[in-house]
């Protein structure tokens, strides 16, 4: 169980509000492909590595961080069935 | 031929203009008889204008391609009196499940709030809806509708357009003040003009398979949507399945761009995967016979401007989008929603021609808005690069525990109806409100009460512009109202009463049978809204003044307005 870390939905602006509640995700999901587009995948690594340096410093609490890393691991350890390759 | 449906053939008549000396000039001709361009000729008729509608075919739909049937598009259809045999002949649901291989990830209901005439969704072959239409069509004496007449050749003029016409009994030409172009997403029109239609395409291809089955995976009542990432039944990347009338099943399969479209069409290919997904769903004992098989791909598009001069474009042939939020005809008919009041006004000189701009302005903000929509879908869908994979792969693999993951599972955002908030004919809030009914939103429905008889609030509203008063008028407003009902522009008000308060004679009540009105309008006694003949809302208040009223009525009628309120909004 994480006590620190937010697993509900929470994307969004300050002062904007959605009728649809998936229209928060769903643009910060269209804005990160965006910054990936015509990428390499090594850069496109790097990429995410310095986006969750950045992030992860925004939030600081090590212990949220902590549970974060924690949730995020334990799904890998579980391996899934290997993805196909895009065709 | 379908076990479950016999295509009609419709009589192709012969066009009395043929071998007359003058040009017969018309004030409204629509071209394309699909679901959007025969909405907009019932919606003519209905509002009085005579319509000359032509299609190059004499039959509906053929194959399987539009399905699903929105709530907007019902309440639309009820307007223009089909919804309740869509209805009845369709396959309701709001409920959509969505699975990584066999586990369920994610689910959506599309109607959470009860209280509404209209179901989240109604899924129907296109070939009934279309019908439907065409029946209805056939009843109103103000459209001409001609099959087997194809439009060979479009001259645009400053009053209207020169269309040469090609029959079987030979070629002839109109002149039509307005033409309405709705001849679908290869619009041969659109192309023989030359105007751009600029936007993506994808990379993939999908297999659609219309089955009918011989027994119900699950009963009619409890209809959902499914979909599948990575389904343990099929090699490809997803699949898709829906319910349609007459136990006809619609399975889409996700197949890659590198597929051969002939060969996935092959039976011997298709009836496999078929099984498959019914086998490994428990359904073993339900057999099944292929309706409908079809491969295809798609864009999201649209037409840099949807008005050009006295040609204005509606449907698929201004903009297309991916099949995944159900968002085309949607989209189409809600385009002709939007279109035919303003038309109308201008056809019979009481608005100026720039009223027919916000059509385009507000249509092409909502094709922005459903294009982004399904482009996001697709692109969740189908990644395009190592990185795009690697995100969804994490997203469905959080999915089943943090739901702050499963928000993000996208496997299509189904089609909502477009709030107009940038539109020029609205008059902005001077007043503070609550909730969603703000200036360009389409009204939310709620039950009422009309004289002892249960029925909505939506029906009350559609033909012109029209008052929503929430609570008893006092004597001085009833007095405003009769005058604003007597205008130069006659205003009609529907008041709105709480249960148990009672009506007097004069105005039109409803009663507000569980409160709902109130709640989702936000309303006050005295709270009134200005509606649109589209049922929008264009402008509220919490209290009448008709000075206010009026201004807000010549700004949705297109009229300039220079008065303070018109400064205020700048």
């Amino acid at each position: 169980m994480t006590q620190h870390l937010h697993l509900m939905p929470n994307f969004g602006s300050p002062g904007q509000r959605h009728r649809q509640a998936y229209a928060g995700g769903d643009a910060f999901y269209e804005r990160l492909l965006d910054a990936h587009r015509g990428l390499s995948d090594a850069q496109s690594e790097l990429l995410n590595a310095r986006l969750l340096l950045l992030l992860a410093n925004h939030i600081g609490d090590l212990r949220v961080i902590g549970e974060a890393i924690d949730l995020a691991r334990a799904g890998i350890a579980e391996p899934p069935p290997p993805s196909k390759e895009a065709s | 031929m379908l076990k479950t449906y016999t295509w009609p053939r419709f009589a192709a008549r012969e066009a009395p203009e043929r071998g007359a000396s003058t040009t017969r000039r018309v004030p409204l001709v629509i071209v394309g008889a699909g679901p959007v361009g025969l909405a907009a000729a019932i919606d003519a008729a209905q509002r009085g204008l005579p319509v000359l509608l032509l299609d190059e075919d004499d039959t509906v739909s053929v194959g399987s391609r539009g399905l699903c049937y929105a709530k907007r598009t019902l309440e639309i259809l009820d307007r223009l009196g089909v919804g309740q045999r869509v209805v009845d002949k369709g396959v309701t649901w709001n409920v959509g499940r969505t699975f990584h291989r066999e586990r369920e990830v994610f689910s959506f209901d599309l109607l959470p709030d009860a209280g509404h005439r209209r179901p989240g969704m109604v899924n129907l072959q296109q070939y009934h809806l279309e019908q439907y239409l065409v029946e209805r069509a056939q009843a109103l004496p103000a459209i001409d509708l001609r099959w087997k007449h194809r439009v060979a050749q479009v001259e645009p003029r400053g009053d209207g357009a020169l269309l040469h016409i090609d029959s079987a009994e030979g070629p002839y030409t109109l002149h039509a003040d307005w033409l309405l172009v709705a001849d679908g997403a290869r619009s041969p029109i659109r192309r023989q003009l030359g105007l751009d239609v600029e936007g993506q395409v994808f990379r993939d291809r999908f297999l659609i398979a219309d089955v009918l089955l011989d027994g119900e995976p699950f009963p009619l009542e409890r209809t959902e949507r499914r979909f599948w990432f990575e389904p343990i039944f099929f090699e490809g990347e997803s699949a898709l399945m829906h319910r349609e009338a007459d136990n006809v099943w619609r399975i889409d399969f996700q197949l890659g761009w590198e597929a051969d479209p002939e060969a996935e069409k092959q039976p011997a290919r298709v009836a496999p995967r078929i099984r498959a997904l019914l086998d490994q769903h428990g359904f073993a004992h339900i057999g099944f016979e292929l309706e409908w098989v079809s491969v295809y791909t798609f864009q999201c598009r649209r037409m840099k401007r949807f008005r050009h001069g006295r040609l204005l474009f509606v449907g698929d042939s201004a903009h297309q989008v991916s099949p995944f939020g159900a968002r085309g005809a949607n989209s189409g008919v809600q385009d002709t929603d939007n279109l035919m009041w303003k038309l109308q006004r201008v056809i019979g000189g009481r608005a100026p021609e720039a009223l027919l701009d916000s059509y385009a302005q507000e249509r092409e903000s909502a094709a922005d808005e459903n294009i982004m929509n399904s482009t996001r879908s697709t692109d969740f869908m189908t990644p395009k690069s190592r990185a795009a994979r690697t995100l969804r792969d994490a997203v469905l693999s959080l999915a089943a525990e943090v739901p702050a993951a499963r928000a993000l599972v996208n496997s299509g955002r189904l089609s909502v109806p477009s709030t107009l908030a940038d539109s020029p004919l609205n008059t902005p809030d001077v007043d503070a409100f609550e909730g969603w009914m703000q200036p360009g939103a389409p009204m939310d429905d709620a039950p009422t009460h009309e004289a002892g008889a249960s029925g909505w609030l939506l029906p009350a509203f559609g033909d012109g512009f029209a008052l929503l008063f929430f609570g008893a008028p006092a004597a001085d407003e009833r007095a405003l109202l009769a005058v604003l009902a007597v205008a130069e522009e006659p205003l009609r008000t529907v008041v709105v009463l709480p249960p148990g308060v009672p009506a007097l004679p004069g105005l039109r009540y409803l009663h507000d049978a569980q409160s709902l009105a109130a709640r989702r309008y936000d309303a006050q006694p005295g709270s009134v809204y200005l509606i649109r003949p589209d049922q929008h809302v264009a402008a509220r208040w919490r209290r009448l003044d008709a000075g206010r009223v009026l201004a807000a009525l010549r700004r949705a009628g297109g009229h300039q307005v220079a008065t303070a309120e018109a400064a205020t909004s700048a």
